[in-house]
């Protein structure tokens, strides 16, 4: 797969203040990337500059093989952008805003008129096409702009923290309509600071705090990266003195936890094979074993705390 | 683009030629202030034509442009208008059209009562023509120039907007031709663009003038001109500030 997105050395000043310092990465089309940072990261503005709201202090942003910063509008034709915090016209109806949003793109009006029916159907707005957004609810009112980002049918795809203060329905909602997209090829850019959401949701995520990307993988490999919070939980019939099992040499420690131990290792595979040789060699029956990863939360935690200026830039970790 | 353009003033006329703050200061402020100046006085009707059409100009078509930025900022509504494939200068564009839209509409009101009641005469009409469309591009353009410091605060606008806007027309020409001001008077006039609609505007309906036709024509090209200039240098610069409210 080929990248959709290519940045390189984006760095954003405000003054003497580094917002976001030299990050560096790429985004494959038809994925869904995770943007993740706690609130003043730089996540947003990191965004902002890959849209061509902000232009960068220093770098590059290449988006779909067009340069975001020297030549911004044409760039800026074969995305769909949600941001952070954004409302539709409060005094238009979600027909009139959908219908502003197509002439925004340059959109013949047939296309417009046939684009806003087949999106405000998908997203649950049709009844409601010609009330005044006003009197929409908050989940109405993201879906609509949602709705209006996807107008003229973009390659990609930006949502800034497109969930936050939703209801139930609305962010399953959210959801199903990016996965649904994604599945069709759009590449998705998912800006947001909810752990669950980038695990259950992402292919790859990238972790900026302090301005500076610390962490770049898939969720999976992140969550391995934290070695030690990874363990074994096992359960023996006889059961087993957790002193003999911390012995072999895949376990760092162990904790007793009832009739069960779990066993912290870096390497949960080989020890899993390990303890099934052990329970033949001691004639016991396995009677229950669990690998417990840690959380992506447990991650972001673990490079939230560390000094940004502790981490190398080069990309992130991956 | 230019398609684009008029999409953004379609939106403008829809949500803010109704606001409040554009009624009161575009409209009912000098509707009263050319009211307070013009009954109980002796003067000729005819004489009143150039001050009332001008400041009908001047005060509709700079009232919108100052209003819609700071609303757009704080309806949270801006971002997704600098998502769209359109450069700055068509974003601004479209308010200007809707601005110079604005003042055309609203002082034809004037223009009519001027020309059906108060005695006006079409003496030169293609300097009158040219006084409302280039006075209501130029004004329009000046409230863009208003609207250029990066706030969420509409009023905070219309507040610095008439700090200028009332000014400007005790020494425009408005309530006194400029042929009948003092000398020191004449040359500061000469600073205000409303000068140049209401010389231009007199010479339409064939009364004296200080200045000739052509020259305020030009004059009002090359304020529209500096005010276009100046407002994209700042609004370009006060974008991103804008975001940050």
């Amino acid at each position: 797969m080929s990248a959709v997105i290519e940045v390189e050395g984006l760095t954003k000043r405000y003054g003497d203040f580094l917002a976001v310092e030299d990050v560096n990465f790429e985004v494959k089309e038809g994925e869904i990337f995770g943007f993740l940072g706690p609130n003043g990261a730089g996540k947003t503005t990191t965004q902002r500059m890959l849209t061509g709201v902000l232009p960068p202090s220093e770098g590059r942003a290449m988006v779909l093989d067009r340069d975001m910063v020297t030549n911004p509008v044409a760039a800026k034709e074969r995305i769909g952008v949600v941001p952070e915090v954004a409302n539709p016209y409060m005094d238009m109806t979600g027909w009139q805003n959908m219908t502003f949003a197509g002439e925004l793109y340059g959109m013949p009006g047939p296309r417009i008129r046939e684009r806003s029916e087949e999106l405000l159907k998908q997203f649950e707005l049709w009844g409601r096409r010609d009330d005044i957004s006003k009197r929409y609810s908050k989940g109405m009112k993201q879906r609509l702009i949602l709705a209006m980002s996807l107008i003229h049918d973009p390659r990609m795809l930006f949502l800034d923290e497109p969930t936050a203060g939703l209801d139930v329905e609305s962010r399953r909602m959210i959801h199903g309509q990016v996965r649904e997209r994604a599945a069709a090829g759009m590449t998705v850019f998912y800006t947001t600071h909810n752990i669950e959401e980038a695990n259950v949701l992402c292919d790859r995520v990238g972790i900026i705090c302090g301005g500076k990307l610390v962490a770049l993988d898939t969720p999976e490999a992140l969550k391995s990266t934290l070695a030690s919070s990874q363990s074994v939980e096992v359960a023996f019939s006889p059961s087993a003195d957790l002193s003999v099992l911390e012995e072999f040499e895949e376990v760092t420690h162990g904790e007793k936890h009832g009739d069960k131990c779990r066993l912290f290792t870096p390497t949960p595979g080989e020890l899993i094979e390990r303890l099934v040789a052990f329970a033949q060699e001691s004639d016991r029956d396995i009677l229950t074993v669990n690998t417990l990863g840690p959380s992506l939360e447990e991650v972001f935690v673990s490079l939230s705390t560390e000094k940004p200026s502790d981490q190398s830039n080069d990309g992130g970790r991956s | 683009m230019i398609r684009k353009t008029w999409a953004i003033a379609k939106k403008n006329i829809r949500i803010y030629y109704l606001k409040g703050p554009v009624l009161i200061f575009g409209i009912l402020f000098p509707a009263f202030l050319f009211l307070a100046f013009a009954v109980g006085r002796n003067v000729p009707a005819e004489s009143l034509v150039p001050g009332l059409i001008g400041m009908a100009l001047f005060f509709t078509a700079s009232a919108t442009t100052p209003a819609i930025l700071p609303f757009e900022t704080r309806t949270r509504t801006l971002e997704r208008l600098l998502v769209a494939p359109l450069p700055l200068s068509v974003l601004i564009g479209g308010d200007i059209l809707s601005a110079f839209m604005y003042g055309l509409f609203l002082s034809a009101i004037p223009i009519a009562i001027s020309f059906a009641f108060l005695g006006a005469s079409f003496a030169q009409p293609l300097a009158i023509v040219a006084a409302v469309l280039l006075s209501a591009l130029c004004f329009a353009l000046l409230g863009t120039l208003f609207s250029s410091p990066a706030t969420d605060e509409p009023s905070s606008i219309m507040t610095l907007s008439n700090l200028v806007r009332l000014p400007l027309i005790f020494f425009s020409g408005v309530f006194v031709p400029v042929s009948g001001m003092p000398e020191w008077g004449q040359w500061l006039s000469r600073i205000s663009p409303l000068t140049y609609t209401t010389e231009l505007l007199r010479a339409g309906i064939g009364q004296e003038v200080q200045i000739g036709a052509w020259w305020c024509a030009v004059a009002l090209v090359a304020f529209s001109i500096a005010f276009w200039t100046v407002s994209m240098t700042l609004h370009n610069r006060n974008m991103s500030r804008r975001l940050s409210l």
